[in-house]
C-alpha cells in the first residue's frame, strides 16, 4: 500500500470517527423523509402500476442518501483541509494527481454506499422491496457515488471557503436530487417539466437505481447508463485536470 | 561536493507581484544553510517552489539531482519540510498522524523510526493524545517530526522556533544538530538570527525576490566586522568634533558604530579632551543582526 492506500484509509477513518454525523444523521433524514412523505403522499400520487408509493420512494430516498454523502464526503473533507491549511501534509508528499483522485473519490463512494446501504436496511422494514435486477442497482449505486464524489472534488477545489461548498450544495445538489424524480415519477409531470427533467443528470441515477429494484423505469436503464457513464468521464476528466495542474492547490 | 539543492533563474509572479526575481542558488550536501530576509522577502515562496507547493513561472530546482517538476516522486522523497504555520488535522492521535504521514510516502512497518523520533521531541507521552489537545508548542514537534518520518536526505525549517519556548528551542536545535552531523542536509529559516549565526555554516540572505548576500557565516561576520558601542555620558549631546556614525541617541545614551579598536582609541581620546565623564560603556562585537541590518540597507 503505497500513498494511495494511506490516503484512502485516512479519508475512511476520518468520516467514520464522526460517524454520527457522517452516517448515521443522513439515514435518520432518510427516514423522516419516508415517513412524511409517505404519510403525505400515499395514494395521492401516482407511480408504476402496481407499485405503492412507499415502495416507489425507498430507492429514491436510497439513492439520494448515496449521492448527497458521496459530494459531502470529498468536497468537505477536502475544504477541510484546504482552509485549515493540513493539506500540505498530502502536497507534500509523492502522491500522484491520479492517486489523490482515487483515494478521495473511492472514499466517497464508500461513504455514500455505506449511508445507502444502512437506508436501505432502515427503510426496507416498512416495505416490500423486489430486485428485479440487482446487477443494476451495483452499478448505478457506483457510478452514482463516483460522479458526486468527483463532484465534490471538483467543488472543493474551485471553493475558497465553507459558504461556497454550502452554496454548491444547497443550490446545486440539493434541488437537482429533490427535482430528479426522488418523491415523483416524472410521468406524472406536465411535458414541459418532463423534458426539463431530462436535462437533470441526477434524474438519470435515481431512475436507473429504481430500475434495478422494479425493472421498470421512466427511461431505458442502458440509456441512463450511458449518460451517467459520459458524465463519469466528464467530471473524472475535470478532476484529474484540476490536480494535474495544481490550480487552487499549488500556488 | 554535490548540490543538494540547485536553484536556477528561478522566477515567480503572483500576477503583477514579483516574489522572486531570478534566484539562484546552490546548497551543498551536509551543510547546515541558513535563508534569512525581512516579512514578504520570498523565503517561503521559494521554500514552496522547492517543495512543490507552488510551481515556479520560470526556472528550476533539483533536490539531490531530481527535478522537483519533471521528477517530483524522487525529489520529494529525498525533502522533509517543517512549514511555518502551525497546522494540523483535527481528527487524528499524534501516532496516527505520523503513520499516516510515513504512509503517504510509501513506508509501512517503519514503528521503530517513529518512536525514535517521537522520544527524541519528546512526544513520546503524547502518542495516543489527539493533536487539538496538544498545545502550540507540542503541535509544532509534531510537525518537525512529520517532517522526519521519511528519514529525508534534506530538511527544510521554515520558522521552526515562532513562539517556541527557549526549552523546545533548544532541544530541537540538539536534534537538528545531529541530524546535520549524521549528514542530513538542513535548511533552515529564521527571525532569530542569534540562532542562525550559531547554527549556520553559510548564509543566504533574501530581499524584495533577490539574493543580496551569500557567505559563509564567518566571511560575512568578518567582512562586516566592525564595534558597536553602548555609551551612557554626563550629557545629551556629544561634544564638537567627535566622529563617530550614531546608530541611536537618548538623552545621554548613545549607540555608536565603530569600524576597529583604532577608532575607538580616538573616540576616548576625543571625549577625554572634551572634558566629558563617561557613565557607562559596554561593547559588542558584531553580530549577524548588524550585519542582517547593513546588507538590508545597502540593498
Amino acid at each position: 500500500m503505497g500513498g494511495f492506500g494511506t490516503l484512502f484509509y485516512k479519508e475512511l477513518l476520518r468520516f467514520w470517527k464522526v460517524g454520527f454525523q457522517t452516517v448515521a444523521s443522513p439515514v435518520l433524514m432518510a427516514l423522516l423523509y419516508l415517513l412524511v412523505f409517505s404519510h403525505a403522499l400515499a395514494g395521492r400520487v401516482q407511480v408504476y402500476d402496481g407499485v405503492a408509493y412507499t415502495t416507489f420512494l425507498v430507492p429514491g430516498l436510497v439513492m439520494m442518501s448515496v449521492l448527497q454523502n458521496s459530494f459531502a464526503n470529498s468536497s468537505s473533507s477536502l475544504i477541510q483541509s484546504k482552509i485549515t491549511g493540513n493539506l500540505i501534509f498530502v502536497l507534500l508528499p509523492p502522491i500522484s494527481h491520479v492517486e489523490f483522485f482515487g483515494a478521495y473519490v473511492l472514499a466517497s463512494v464508500v461513504r455514500g454506499l455505506t449511508v445507502g446501504s444502512c437506508v436501505l436496511a432502515v427503510t426496507a422494514w416498512f416495505v416490500d422491496l423486489p430486485l428485479a435486477a440487482p446487477l443494476w442497482i451495483v452499478v448505478f449505486a457506483l457510478a452514482g457515488s463516483a460522479i458526486l464524489g468527483a463532484l465534490g472534488l471538483v467543488a472543493a477545489i474551485w471553493a475558497d471557503k465553507f459558504d461556497q461548498i454550502a452554496a454548491f450544495q444547497n443550490f446545486i445538489i440539493l434541488p437537482l436530487t429533490f427535482l430528479s424524480g426522488v418523491f415523483y415519477s416524472i410521468h406524472s409531470l406536465p411535458p414541459f417539466w418532463q423534458r426539463l427533467s431530462h436535462l437533470n443528470p441526477f434524474f438519470y441515477m435515481i431512475d436507473g437505481f429504481r430500475y434495478g429494484f422494479f425493472g421498470t423505469s421512466d427511461f431505458p436503464p442502458q440509456a441512463s447508463l450511458a449518460v451517467i457513464g459520459v458524465s463519469l468521464a466528464a467530471l473524472s476528466a475535470a478532476a484529474l485536470g484540476l490536480l494535474k495542474s495544481g490550480y487552487k492547490l499549488r500556488g | 561536493m554535490d548540490s543538494a539543492i540547485e536553484i536556477r533563474k528561478v522566477e515567480k509572479r503572483y500576477g503583477a507581484l514579483l516574489a522572486l526575481a531570478g534566484v539562484d542558488l546552490d546548497v551543498a550536501q551536509g551543510e547546515f544553510f541558513g535563508l534569512l530576509g525581512p516579512n514578504g522577502a520570498g523565503k517561503t515562496t521559494l521554500i514552496s517552489i522547492i517543495a512543490g507547493l507552488a510551481r515556479a513561472t520560470s526556472g528550476q530546482v533539483r533536490v539531490m539531482g531530481a527535478d522537483v517538476v519533471a521528477d517530483y516522486r524522487r525529489a520529494r522523497r529525498f525533502l522533509g519540510v517543517v512549514p511555518q504555520e502551525l497546522v494540523f488535522d483535527p481528527f487524528f492521535t499524534v501516532r496516527e498522524t505520523l503513520r499516516f504521514q510515513a504512509g503517504y510516502f510509501g513506508l509501512r512497518g517503519n514503528d521503530p523510526w517513529i518512536d525514535e523520533v517521537m522520544h527524541n521531541l519528546d512526544l513520546t507521552s503524547k502518542a495516543d493524545a489527539n493533536m487539538r489537545a496538544l498545545s502550540g508548542g507540542m503541535k509544532r514537534r509534531v510537525l518537525v517530526a512529520q517532517a522526519l518520518v521519511h528519514k529525508p536526505q534534506v530538511i527544510v525549517l521554515d520558522e521552526p522556533t515562532a513562539g517556541v519556548d527557549v526549552e523546545l528551542r533548544q532541544g530541537l536545535w540538539r536534534f537538528i544538530r545531529g541530524l546535520n552531523r549524521n549528514g542530513h542536509t538542513i535548511v533552515l529559516t529564521t527571525h532569530y538570527l542569534e540562532e542562525a549565526e550559531q547554527l549556520c555554516n553559510r548564509i543566504g540572505m533574501l530581499k524584495a525576490g533577490r539574493i543580496v548576500a551569500l557567505d559563509s557565516t564567518r566571511n560575512l561576520l568578518e567582512n562586516f566586522s566592525g564595534l558597536r558601542l553602548e555609551l551612557t555620558l554626563d550629557r545629551d549631546t556629544l561634544p564638537e568634533g567627535v566622529r563617530a556614525t550614531v546608530l541611536a541617541a537618548d538623552s545621554g545614551h548613545f549607540t555608536l558604530s565603530l569600524r576597529d579598536y583604532a577608532e575607538l582609541e580616538e573616540l576616548l581620546r576625543q571625549l577625554r579632551a572634551a572634558r566629558v565623564t563617561i557613565r557607562e560603556l559596554e561593547l559588542d562585537p558584531t553580530d549577524l543582526e548588524e550585519v542582517f541590518l547593513r546588507v538590508m540597507e545597502r540593498h
